[in-house]
């Protein structure tokens, strides 16, 4: 898709990794609001161990990290609304939708109303959303 | 480098932002505006406030992008604008305001 500010390129970002005791999760993170600013077309993408990064009422108090899972709440601000979340990946691990943290953005055309910017897909539309990107960034 | 406040002195990084947010308060923001040259008025404070408290919600320190669209919101469309808020802040408002604010340099800036 061309437009006036050039190529809108289909960015996906996969997180697999659980949020601590590595830095992809933390790295992942600041990487998608830094690109965020170049005007992209954004999906993110949690599958496997990843899945925990979104978990609700995360306590990093005794491992002496920054809790950085209150950050994702602010990817609506950024325009980054297309969050997906592995249905296996969720069920494998005994979770649900329920266990993680609920994702919004407003949507600037419609009076700023609020909407879901998190989706459960299963893994075989996960797949052909993977591979209908252009740039696939894996962490 | 350090900035010195009342006899106290504030470790800072090489471009003068907070070291310890928590150590934040007020007279340091003064401080640092005075340093600039710029003096801090009600107008400059509610930005500074208003980054202080998404910091506490989010954790991050918003793009100026973000910024400017938030204030909007919050505190009306006249100052939802970067006209409005390069006067205030010259240097840029996601970075000096977040400086003042004691808070991280914006991710993404450089």
């Amino acid at each position: 898709m061309e437009t006036a500010e050039g190529v809108v390129k289909k960015f996906c970002y996969m997180n697999r990794k659980a949020p601590y005791g590595t830095i992809y999760a933390l790295e992942s993170l600041e990487v998608v609001l830094i690109a965020a600013a170049f005007d992209q077309d954004i999906s993110l993408v949690f599958a496997d161990d990843g899945v925990y990064q979104l978990t609700k009422d995360q306590d990093t108090d005794g491992i002496g990290m920054k809790n950085f899972s209150k950050t994702y709440s602010a990817l609506g601000d950024y325009d980054i609304n297309k969050i997906y979340v592995e249905k296996e990946s969720l069920e494998e691990r005994g979770l649900s939708v329920d266990d993680l943290q609920a994702l919004t953005y407003e949507d600037e055309d419609d009076d700023w109303a609020e909407k879901n910017s998190l989706f459960v897909v299963g893994r075989e539309e996960l797949t052909a959303l993977i591979d209908e990107q252009d740039v696939v960034l894996s962490f | 480098m350090s900035l010195e406040v009342s006899g106290k002195s504030y470790e800072t990084d090489e471009e003068g932002y907070l070291a310890e947010l928590s150590q934040w308060k007020p007279e340091l923001a003064e401080a640092m505006a005075s340093a600039d040259g710029a003096e801090l008025g009600e107008f400059h404070w509610e930005v500074i406030n208003f980054l202080r408290e998404y910091y506490e919600e989010y954790q991050i320190a918003p793009a100026v992008r973000v910024l400017t669209k938030a204030i909007g919101k919050k505190l009306g469309k006249d100052k939802g604008n970067s006209k409005y808020l390069y006067e205030l802040f010259p240097y840029g408002p996601a970075k000096q305001a977040c400086k003042y604010a004691g808070l991280p340099k914006p991710t993404g800036c450089v």
